[in-house]
């Protein structure tokens, strides 16, 4: 196991893959972040008819450093989904299961190498934005409020977030193989039909609580609130239950994708 | 049972491979031995690389089953150290380095770094391994792809229609490498639909077509199977007609000297040997090995 984990690290250091959605993590999430808070600090209450968002506020603000988990979580599901459907696309699968014809084993690896980089992109979003974030609200008169216990659960819980997208992503990966499929499969399910399973569930009563056990209403549990809810959506899971409901998803999808890849050939 | 065979023996018995309608591989039997290169011969889409992927544990066998010294290979401990196989020199990640290619295989299959750099000696590529293999030529690419199978050091080599891409240097390279291999009592199978490339150094030939076993043996009887006939001429004429004769073989006489059909040189040479006669030309008028596998798969169709 030592050798495939190691096997699989390699393999995603020597592309530029991980660099490169780092560097995109690192940048482009503060920039919303700081464009973010200064509208919130330029805000007044007239503005679009609703109430300005209250800098004052731990919440508004824990939102604001944690941007990240609602604008870029997509990046690491998709690292996730790279690391496997990127060796049937070039087939070098064929040269992995050679040298480790313990499938599950090659799987595993993968799925471990996919998480610890997804929690490291989720330190990265952070890692500029916060500093910067906290400029802006110091030099607008506010208080940072990153001694707040809150605000700091509320960093770690967005760490939790991406690097559970990236295993979430990595399980799509391994049942869909095919590298685009997986991508189309991605972004069809987050921004299309569960966006519209969980208006259409929250319209009926009877459905109305099974849309919080969706994976967006999960993460989002686990992050704060969206959209969705302030759209009348369900109400939302305990955080712990929306991470516990992720990590549901990733081991379910990488299961699933583990008795398949075992029986299928790779030809 | 029997006594305990030379490691790297490759055992195929009744494999078969189904793809839905299609029968890609037809209970094939077959036994590779050390020490000895083996050329598998088939035509296009005769079953060849779907044998082979079965025999590397990457494709599952619809029945029968493909062992090494008795092990299928996907239970073997640490398979590159016992089985380097080439199969598709495609096989790689574009944008990644030819030493990253081999430095990854190694890792995975626990073998010590210092080999990368050797086998890339061995194969000539040390000078391009720090270019993106998507910058590669088929040549190289099947060359990286070679010091992949080198990598573990193994007994076997699997090598899957290694001489694609290479040029006539190469590919008297790789005969060389394969002479070598098996003359350390290694085994050596390699595939091919060219018998040309490889005909030089084969000790043995396994021919399919269609997924069956059409012949298995040595290149001479399969020559032998299909050989037509010689061409002899001596100062004495009439004593070697009779004496081919009273062998039962059919004589006939032209300008340029004595056929004999369906017989070999090395018969027609015994018998005027034997009979104290002298020869001016002893020609085999047949088939070469190239003409035998091909009618041999022709008559398969």
């Amino acid at each position: 196991m030592r050798d495939a984990l190691r096997a699989e690290l390699l393999k995603l250091t020597t592309t530029r893959t991980w660099w490169a959605v780092a560097l995109v993590l690192t940048v482009y999430v503060p920039l919303i972040a700081v464009f973010l808070t200064f509208a919130d600090a330029a805000a007044r209450p007239s503005t679009l008819g609703r109430a300005a968002p209250d800098l004052d506020l731990p919440v508004t603000v824990a939102s604001l450093y944690a941007i990240g988990v609602a604008v870029a979580y997509v990046f690491p599901a998709l690292l996730g989904l790279l690391v496997i459907t990127t060796e049937y696309r070039y087939r070098t699968i064929t040269p992995t299961f050679l040298a480790q014809p313990l499938r599950s084993r090659v799987l595993l690896a993968k799925l471990a190498v996919a998480t610890a980089t997804g929690a490291l992109y989720g330190v990265a979003a952070l890692a500029l934005t916060v500093p910067a974030v906290a400029g802006v609200l110091t030099a607008t008169g506010h208080p940072t409020r990153l001694g707040d216990p809150g605000v700091q659960a509320t960093l770690a819980r967005s760490v939790v977030a991406f690097t559970l997208w990236a295993a979430v992503g990595a399980g799509v990966g391994m049942l869909v193989r095919h590298q685009v499929a997986a991508i189309v499969v991605v972004v069809a399910t987050s921004q299309i039909v569960e966006p519209l399973l969980r208006v259409g569930l929250a319209a009926w009563s009877v459905t109305r609580g099974v849309s919080r056990y969706l994976p967006g209403s999960a993460a989002d549990a686990l992050t704060g609130a969206s959209i969705y809810t302030s759209a009348g959506g369900a109400p939302l899971l305990a955080p712990w239950a929306g991470a516990l409901m992720l990590v549901g998803y990733a081991l379910a999808l990488a299961a699933a994708g583990a008795w398949l890849t075992a029986r299928r050939d790779v030809a | 049972m029997t006594e305990p065979a030379a490691p790297g023996r490759i055992e195929i018995r009744g494999l078969t491979k189904r793809f839905g309608d299609v029968c890609a591989v037809d209970g094939l039997d077959l036994t590779v031995l050390p020490g000895r290169v083996t050329a598998f011969l088939g035509p296009n889409g005769a079953g060849k690389t779907t044998t082979l992927r079965m025999l590397l544990g990457l494709v599952q066998p619809t029945s029968g089953t493909a062992t090494l010294d008795g092990v299928p290979y996907a239970q073997l401990t640490h398979p590159l150290r016992r089985v380097g196989a080439l199969l598709e020199a495609s096989d790689l990640h574009p944008a990644r380095s030819g030493r990253d290619h081999l430095r990854v295989q190694a890792r995975a299959a626990g073998i010590d770094a210092h080999r990368v750099d050797e086998v890339l000696a061995q194969v000539g590529l040390t000078a391009d391994a720090g270019r993106r293999a998507g910058q590669y030529s088929l040549g190289m690419r099947q060359r990286l792809g070679l010091a992949a199978a080198l990598l573990g050091d193994p007994g076997v080599l699997v090598l899957d229609e290694p001489a694609n891409g290479l040029d006539p240097e190469g590919i008297r390279w790789l005969r060389e490498l394969l002479r070598h291999h098996a003359q350390q009592g290694r085994t050596v199978l390699v595939s091919t639909h060219l018998l040309a490339e490889v005909q030089q150094i084969v000790d043995d030939v396994v021919v399919i077509a269609r997924g069956r076993l059409l012949y298995a043996g040595t290149p001479a009887g399969l020559e032998a199977s299909f050989a037509s006939g010689v061409r002899v001429d001596s100062p004495d004429r009439l004593a070697l007609v009779a004496a081919l004769r009273a062998a039962d073989l059919r004589v006939s006489e032209s300008a340029a000297g004595i056929e004999v059909a369906d017989t070999t040189a090395a018969r027609v040479g015994a018998l005027a040997f034997a009979a104290g006669i002298e020869l001016h030309e002893l020609v085999a008028t047949g088939d070469s090995l190239e003409d035998a596998f091909l009618r041999l798969v022709a008559d398969a169709a």
